[in-house]
């Protein structure tokens, strides 16, 4: 059977129903596909083992790469290219540098992460998502089981094991 | 799992369920507009093209057209600049330090805050372009572009270049804070929808699927963003007041302006929310979300700072006194008592005096007099500036040189111009963008609804 085209969708109400059915189901040597919420829910990335996202460590990069940049456009343009005195001070005026350095940073890290977000995400206004069930973005969770990824259970066995850890439907979803 | 506390006023009321917060939220950006939108946006427009005609005179004749004149070279337009900026505050402060405490309250009401906030310092940002005279030439004088001077670099000394820096980074950042907030909602609306509809919606949506792997990348650029916004959001208000308090103008050179400015920002950007969201919960029914006790909330900020702010003005006026320096001695007796009096009673009685009506639980859970207070407020945090601005500048250094500042038709048209393009840009926002964030709303129904604490 070809990968990522014949899936079992579990239905499932309520969060914390969803949370438990999540071990149930993995425990039961089923591999989930993901699962698609309507929120955002909390400890869902733990029971599905995902690893936590690497977005902080893209940001604190861009970050950097703010600090250095304003700084040395800063000096480079008050000390080197045009020397000019004001108020007396010294031409690298290192404190009055600082709002300039702490804005650009701030813009880089976040524009930098967004950026970095939306490419991992696949988020684009011209992307077509592949929608499992138009319930997803109102009121149900749905945990997706690629049927080629557990062609050793079948369909019907992985459908009672959904129903057996409380999903309240059990479809079938296939994808040219 | 979660605690539910059985004394605090559930967030949700009405036993709503996660389809009817879809519903509720959804309703009117499908559903025809009303006739009271319709009316409220006719009035928008036509104050902004009343307004456009004065920034015409503007541009066209050029600064002149304003009441400025030698002594008082700054006048409405920072005043207007500084008010705006202020009241943006507030939709930060909400989205990124609430979320940063973990205030669950906020999640009703953060999409039309943060809103205000990007509108509000889309109206702020009009006031230095257009003071530039010749903003088409702005460029040159704001950024560090390379220029046929050799290059003549910006000042990176001056804190108007700052600002420039400051301003544009706060407006992008929440912007890009508000619109991954909106792509959620935007897929819920596009997955309701056929047509046209969905698909304007589903480009805004940017293929939103609700997968876990998203919603976890989601959530720690959320909290990321807040954490990089709230340092923001302070430096924004601290670099104004830098505009000021970085000169050596009695008056103006005080080292407290920056969190006086901050409390002050935050305190009209709360007294702003309440007033639009107290039309908007009852235009667009949504009472059971924005609840009294938001309002309640909402109404304890503007307490604190708004005494955060009454305390700033009476230790001002004793470091005045305390310096021995005789000309700010001078330019504080002349704020409280000379020819501005009036403006700095205003100011005191609106900023300092009204807000402490709210020590009484039937004055604060009170909608009709919120409504009424929040607009007290507004008007008393753009006498604030006034105050500061034309009060310090027109009493100059030479008897000579004193002065009246008297706005002109320009002044007074250019301020309307930007009520209209706030009231245009949030009306729209109100009727094309659901102005509740549902997905997180839903993520609290199980925890913070009424029917949960029954």
């Amino acid at each position: 059977m070809e990968r990522d085209k014949n899936f079992v969708l579990g239905v499932f109400d309520d969060e914390d129903v969803l949370l438990d059915a999540i071990t149930k189901v993995r425990g039961n040597g089923v591999k989930i596909h993901e699962v698609y919420s309507p929120f955002p829910v909390h400890g869902i990335d733990d029971v599905l083992g995902y690893k936590r996202s690497k977005l902080p460590i893209a940001a604190f990069l861009f970050g950097l790469l703010g600090t250095t940049l304003a700084l040395t456009m800063q000096f480079y343009m008050m000390k080197f290219d045009w020397p000019m005195i004001i108020g007396g001070k010294d031409h690298a005026a290192f404190p009055d540098f600082i709002p300039v350095t702490f804005e650009l940073t701030v813009l880089l890290a976040a524009f930098g992460m967004c950026g970095v977000f939306f490419v991992s995400s696949n988020l684009k206004p011209w992307a077509q998502p592949r929608i499992f069930d138009l319930r997803i973005t109102d009121d149900k969770h749905v945990v997706a089981i690629d049927l080629a990824t557990n062609a050793g259970l079948g369909e019907e066995k992985i459908g009672d094991i959904l129903k057996s850890s409380g999903a309240s439907e059990v479809n079938k979803k296939s994808f040219e | 799992m979660q605690v539910t506390s059985s004394v605090r006023e559930p967030l949700i009321t009405g036993g709503k369920t996660l389809k009817d917060v879809t519903h509720d939220v959804s309703r009117q950006v499908e559903g025809k507009p009303t006739l009271g939108w319709i009316l409220g946006l006719l009035v928008a427009v036509g104050t902004l093209l009343l307004g456009s005609l004065a920034l015409v005179a503007t541009l066209w004749e050029g600064i002149g057209m304003w009441g400025l004149n030698k002594t008082i070279g700054w006048a409405w337009d920072i005043t207007n600049f500084v008010w705006w900026v202020g009241i943006g505050h507030a939709g930060t402060l909400i989205s990124a330090v609430l979320l940063l405490f973990r205030q669950k309250w906020r999640m009703a009401i953060n999409r039309a805050a943060e809103a205000m906030t990007i509108f509000a310092v889309i109206c702020a940002a009009m006031f230095p372009i257009i003071h530039m005279g010749r903003p088409w030439l702005g460029a040159y004088w704001a950024l560090p572009l390379p220029n046929t001077f050799g290059s003549l670099w910006v000042n990176f000394n001056s804190p108007l270049l700052w600002d420039v820096f400051a301003i544009s980074t706060y407006f992008s950042v929440s912007l890009v804070f508000w619109y991954i907030g909106l792509i959620p909602d935007f897929a819920t609306i596009r997955d309701r929808a056929t047509g046209l509809r969905r698909t304007i919606y589903g480009a805004l949506s940017f293929g939103w699927d609700g997968a876990a792997k998203t919603w976890s990348r989601y959530e720690s650029v959320a909290l990321i963003l807040a954490g990089l916004a709230t340092p923001l959001v302070l430096s924004v208000h601290t670099i104004v007041s830098f505009d000021f308090a970085t000169s050596v103008i009695p008056g103006w050179h005080t080292t407290i302006f920056p969190p006086y400015f901050v409390a002050g920002a935050i305190f009209s950007g709360f007294a702003m929310v309440l007033t639009l969201m107290i039309i908007t919960r009852k235009v667009f029914k949504l009472e059971d979300y924005i609840t009294i006790g938001h309002i309640e909330l909402m109404n304890i900020v503007i307490i604190i700072t708004g005494s955060i702010v009454g305390i700033a003005y009476i230790t001002e006026f004793f470091i005045a006194w305390y310096s021995g320096v005789a000309a700010e001695q001078y330019a504080f007796m002349n704020r409280a008592f000379g020819p501005y009096a009036w403006a700095y009673w205003s100011m005191m009685t609106c900023n300092v005096i009204s807000p402490q009506l709210f020590w009484f639980k039937k004055i604060r859970t009170s909608i009709v007099a919120t409504f009424a207070l929040s607009i007290v407020v507004n008007i008393g945090m753009w006498f604030e500036r006034f105050v500061i601005i034309v009060t310090s500048l027109h009493r100059d250094y030479l008897p000579s040189s004193w002065a009246m500042f008297y706005p002109t038709l320009s002044d007074i048209g250019v301020y309307l111009f930007t009520f209209g393009l706030f009231f245009t840009l949030f009306l729209l926002f109100a009727k094309f963008f659901p102005v509740i964030n549902m997905a997180e709303v839903k993520s609290i129904v199980k925890s913070s609804s009424e029917k949960v604490n029954k």
